[in-house]
């Protein structure tokens, strides 16, 4: 049973972590039918700006300057990258974002070394919680909570809002959108800016708990928070939410059972059989092609 | 016109590589301006990707070396020795290419690599191009296994193995669990070798996890283990993967000691693990101890002529001063390749081999010379535990 | 273009790249009788000619077949892993599966090279048939990233302890025959992509395309969609398994960490660089990337000037200049360098007569 619980926090924790990821993937994915491979790289940057600003300020500044800095690097991949290319064949964009995560990861590599780099402990977050023969960190119970009020802030933004509409209405029909007076490229750096500042939030998050930062510490968390979104149903709020605590419940379960080996694997089989009997996710609406 | 411009670009990249690949190509020396003759020794290691970080350490033992052994005398004339780095990048479609690069820079010797994976993918190329290579730290069987042309510094896994296995035995230590990482040979080969012995010292192995490459979360294999309740969990793996796998034990409450082999002996790890690497144990290959060092360890830490010791270059160049054992066996490699030059009085690959698997001599880390394989006999290895947030040696374990 | 001309036009062609083949293999020649000065430069030429045939198969059904598909890595680790384990030398193989022993019905089995390699491919190939069937049906972006998946699992499978006395698990496989001389890389490369180019010109290359331009059309002439999708997608993966196992004679040791999402990724800058579509593209692209990231390599290297050291040129520097250069391409010369056409000697000289025709687009 204390095996079992202590199973249950970890997947819970590492999935709230991947939900809060997953939600920039399938935002980004709704209105520009993108995968924002660069995405977990952003994720990966944001670690790197909280330490920098972690050892020259104290750590409630330097949290929202790794938000805002994230944030701005966000907004500043979508004008550069891929809004030179909105008129281009979806592959080209793909291609872009490809090479704006390469670019990221080996910069990082560049400017930071290979090297771990220690994550700064945000005091009091590290605190380890004993709960009879459970051993856990107040982060871990933590990063489940904060997902779901973030989501529930999200939610409310999306529905309830002006902003959220015409995010809602890019994200039906692009073109549409536009000729109802909706301004594109503004809405398309509101929903780059959410993705990251999530992205931001999660990586907080995550690396408090896991301490340490490299080049390549947001490549593969990337892929699999985009599996989550996929499992969820992509473009789908809530969707999301549930892909990345599906995704981090389940991979835990298939490490504790010692199938490490395939653990990403399973990512992926989960991706390919959701994609075969329901390509549209477990939330996502159905699409129509179009001729 | 693109078309013309892509085909312009083309036959400039030909020239260029044909020029870049072709140079003097009678012998492996040059001759420098000012009238000094120069020769080169190539220092294979990786600066970036998964080992960058081991792999720097290596190179400023080595550069260290050379910043002391400057000028060989062969048949009565002087040659500079420069060093010609490249970066393999911890990987082994980049090793082959870098090692290609080596071998048309006619090199006269090559040292490293840090990881043996690159090591072993690179070997057969300087095996045919007769380029004597010496490791300095990787620990892999496999490197030296049939290649006459690959030496290295330090001991082997098998033998780390037994040493962690015998250490745990000495400190009463009945259950112990195993984490290694997937698809690394380093860490898998280690893992076995230590479960291997840990049987024949009648040490039960309660759990054996893996981990994949890259991996950041390692609570579930650790509840895990926690679960089987063992005494001591060796987890050999990379630089970066410790502090995670240390912090987070903790944190699940494990309360027992964790050890690993040499990759572990590494002061970040201690820096980025805030705390949790307090009693940790690690095999390494040397103790600096600048009170009795005499012969070559007293140049190494003291210093001799323009040199200041290696703990004033490290903070010379940025780095913490604390010496790692990887520095040593860089220093100690080029050493070899020094010695040996200067035994064969040749630049020949061949002869440098040769003068190679007849050398011996004291180096920074002990007295070296080499076995048929080419694997340097050495039968003592060190063990350090973290007290204080520093590595504190305990004892010197040996096996004959 | 210009049909009473066609024959003529096709011979120059055809002329044409025999010659640039005879001075290929002569340069080839000249520098395999001076292999330790150019050592460096033909390891550089082998490893261009394998990713090119690589490069080429990937644009099959990227560029010709319009389907995003990036499972090369998982393709090349089949074909290399069962080219390794058919070539290396049976009295190497108990030092090579030092930890855990070898399967008793590999021990002694050993077939000749050009076997394994086909061999290599044929497994790939059959993989990719199985797998074709469920996802071709995906769209576009989906097929990416589930080709993505399978690459992945094929790697972890790969690696997985179970396969250890297969795949010699984490330790991976070393001493698998190299080439004995870069004119036999040259000549599997070439065997490989003269097919594929056959393959792209003929009736079925004319399918695939059909298929990129537009399904619904393709459909309506009566193409079977599912049919040609799979038709390309097995024969770029035969061709890619084809390269894996090249990937591994020009290594010479593989595992499983060589086959990751980057390899893939790097296959796919080629296709981008050469242009998406372009069978000379490809071509040129695997000498432009791979030479590139050599010729780069100085920037690696403290540069001194006057004493002083220049602060940005250290380890890593090479990758950024690189990674900034394929933005460029990405966004600026969006189709790459030949961007879907191809180099041709006929057009050259149709340049060079000024003829004031518009230029046949996208066609191969």
């Amino acid at each position: 049973m204390n095996l079992f619980l202590q199973h249950a926090l970890t997947g819970i924790s590492v999935g709230g972590c991947y939900a809060l990821i997953a939600i920039g993937y399938t935002l980004v994915y709704g209105i520009l039918r993108l995968i924002n491979f660069a995405h977990g790289d952003i994720f990966m940057v944001a670690g790197y700006f909280m330490i920098f600003s972690f050892a020259v300020m104290p750590f409630p500044i330097a949290i929202i300057v790794t938000l805002i800095a994230t944030t701005v690097l966000g907004i500043m991949i979508e004008k550069f990258a891929y809004a030179p290319l909105r008129q281009a064949p979806r592959m080209s964009v793909m291609i872009s974002a490809i090479g704006v995560s390469y670019l990221l990861q080996n910069l990082a590599t560049y400017l930071f070394t290979a090297l771990p780099k220690a994550y700064p402990a945000i005091p009091g977050l590290k605190k380890v919680i004993v709960i009879g023969n459970i051993s856990t960190s107040l982060v871990t119970l933590l990063t489940p909570i904060v997902t779901i009020v973030l989501v529930a802030l999200l939610l409310f933004l999306v529905n309830k809002t002006k902003i959220g509409l015409s995010m809602r209405a890019v994200s039906r029909d692009y073109e549409a959108a536009s000729l109802m007076g909706i301004k594109l490229n503004q809405t398309i750096s509101f929903t780059f800016a959410i993705g990251s500042l999530l992205a931001a939030v999660g990586s907080i998050l995550y690396f408090t708990d896991r301490m340490t930062v490299f080049p390549f510490s947001g490549s593969l968390p990337g892929l699999k928070c985009f599996v989550a979104a996929v499992f969820g149903g992509i473009g789908s709020i809530p969707g999301a939410l549930v892909g990345g605590f599906f995704i981090g419940i389940c991979e835990t379960i298939i490490k504790a059972i010692g199938l490490s080996t395939f653990s990403d694997a399973f990512t992926f089989i989960v991706l390919i059989i959701m994609l075969l009997i329901r390509p549209t996710g477990l939330f996502g609406e159905k699409n129509i092609d179009k001729v | 016109m693109k078309k013309i411009l892509s085909l312009i670009l083309v036959s400039i990249m030909a020239i260029n590589l044909i020029a870049c690949g072709g140079g003097s190509n009678s012998a492996a020396t040059t001759t420098t301006s000012s009238g000094e003759k120069v020769i080169k020794i190539g220092v294979f290691e990786p600066q970036t990707g998964e080992n960058g970080g081991g792999g720097i350490q290596e190179v400023y033992g080595i550069r260290y070396a050379n910043s002391i052994y400057n000028t060989v005398n062969i048949g009565g004339e002087d040659y500079k020795i420069e060093l010609f780095e490249v970066d393999n990048k911890s990987d082994k479609t980049e090793a082959v290419n870098a090692a290609q690069k080596l071998i048309a820079e006619k090199v006269v010797a090559v040292l490293g690599s840090y990881g043996s994976g690159v090591s072993i993918a690179a070997g057969d190329y300087f095996k045919e191009a007769k380029t004597p290579a010496i490791g300095c730290s990787c620990t892999n069987p496999q490197v030296t296994n049939g290649n006459e042309y690959y030496f290295r510094t330090c001991f082997l896994d098998p033998f780390q193995g037994t040493v962690m296995a015998s250490y745990a035995k000495n400190h009463g230590y009945k259950k112990v669990a195993v984490i290694t990482q997937l698809g690394d040979d380093y860490s898998e080969g280690l893992g076995n070798f230590f479960v291997r012995a840990c049987e024949q010292n009648g040490i039960e192995v309660v759990a054996q996890e893996k981990f994949q490459t890259n991996e950041q979360d390692f609570k579930a294999i650790l509840t895990n283990i926690k679960n089987a309740d063992p005494e001591f969990i060796f987890a050999p793996s990379s630089i970066a993967t410790a502090p995670l796998i240390l912090s987070q034990a903790r944190e699940l409450g494990i309360e027992c000691q964790i050890g690993a082999g040499d990759t572990w002996e590494n002061g970040t790890i201690i820096e980025n693990a805030h705390g949790a690497a307090e009693g940790m144990v690690v095999t390494t290959f040397y103790e600096a101890n600048p009170a009795t060092a005499t012969g070559e360890e007293a140049i190494f830490l003291n210093g001799n002529g323009s040199a200041t010791g290696f703990s004033n270059y490290l903070t010379s160049i940025g780095q913490p001063a604390d010496i790692p054992a990887v520095s040593a066996l860089g220093y100690d490699a080029y050493l070899a390749a020094y010695k040996a030059i200067e035994a064969a009085q040749s630049i020949d690959g061949a002869a440098v081999r040769d003068a190679l698997a007849g050398l011996s001599y004291v180096g920074v880390t002990g007295d070296i010379s080499f076995n048929e394989d080419g694997d340097a006999n050495k039968n003592a290895a060190y063990v350090k535990e973290v007290e204080n947030g520093k590595f504190v040696f305990k004892e010197l374990v040996k096996i004959d | 273009m210009n049909k009473l001309n066609f024959k003529e036009k096709t011979n120059i062609n055809l002329l044409m790249y025999l010659a640039i083949i005879v001075v290929s293999v002569t340069i080839l020649i000249f520098l395999d009788m001076n292999k330790f000065q150019y050592n460096y430069v033909i390891s550089i030429i082998e490893k261009s000619l394998v990713y090119a045939v690589v490069a080429l198969s990937m644009n099959i059904v990227t560029g010709f077949t319009g389907l995003f598909s990036l499972g090369q890595a998982g393709f090349m680790a089949l074909g290399a892993y069962t080219t390794a384990i058919l070539t290396i030398p049976i009295a190497s193989r108990p030092n090579v599966y030092y930890m855990n022993g070898i399967l008793p019905a590999l021990e002694n089995a050993i077939v000749p090279i050009p076997v394994a390699l086909i061999l290599g491919g044929v497994v790939a190939g059959v993989f990719a048939a199985l797998i074709g069937i469920p996802i071709l049906r995906l769209k576009s972006d989906y097929l990416a990233i589930a080709t993505l998946g399978f690459s992945e699992i094929i790697r972890a499978v790969i690696a997985s302890p179970m396969m250890d006395k297969i795949t010699n698990g984490s330790y991976g496989l070393k001493s698998i025959p190299g080439f004995k001389s870069s004119l036999e890389c040259f000549a599997y490369s070439l065997i490989c992509i003269v097919i594929m180019i056959l393959i792209i010109n003929s009736s079925t290359g004319r399918d695939f395309k059909a298929v990129r331009e537009d399904e619904i059309a393709a459909r309506a002439v009566g193409i079977n969609l599912f049919k040609t999708k799979e038709l390309s997608f097995v024969v770029s993966s035969f061709f890619t398994g084809i390269g894996g196992g090249l990937l591994a004679m020009f290594m010479r040791s593989i595992d499983s960490k060589t086959f990751q999402i980057t390899l893939t990724y790097d296959i796919l800058l080629i296709v981008v660089l050469g242009g998406i579509g372009s069978i000379t593209g490809s071509i040129v692209g695997a000498f432009f990337v791979t030479a590139g990231k050599e010729l780069l390599r100085f920037f690696d290297e403290p540069l001194i000037i006057g004493g002083v050291q220049i602060p940005l040129f250290k380890p890593g520097f090479r990758m950024v200049i690189f990674s900034i250069l394929l933005m460029i391409v990405v966004l600026f010369f969006r189709k790459g360098l030949l961007g879907g056409k191809e180099l041709s000697f006929n057009k050259l000289m149709k340049v060079r007569r000024k003829k004031n025709l518009d230029e046949p687009g996208g066609n191969a």
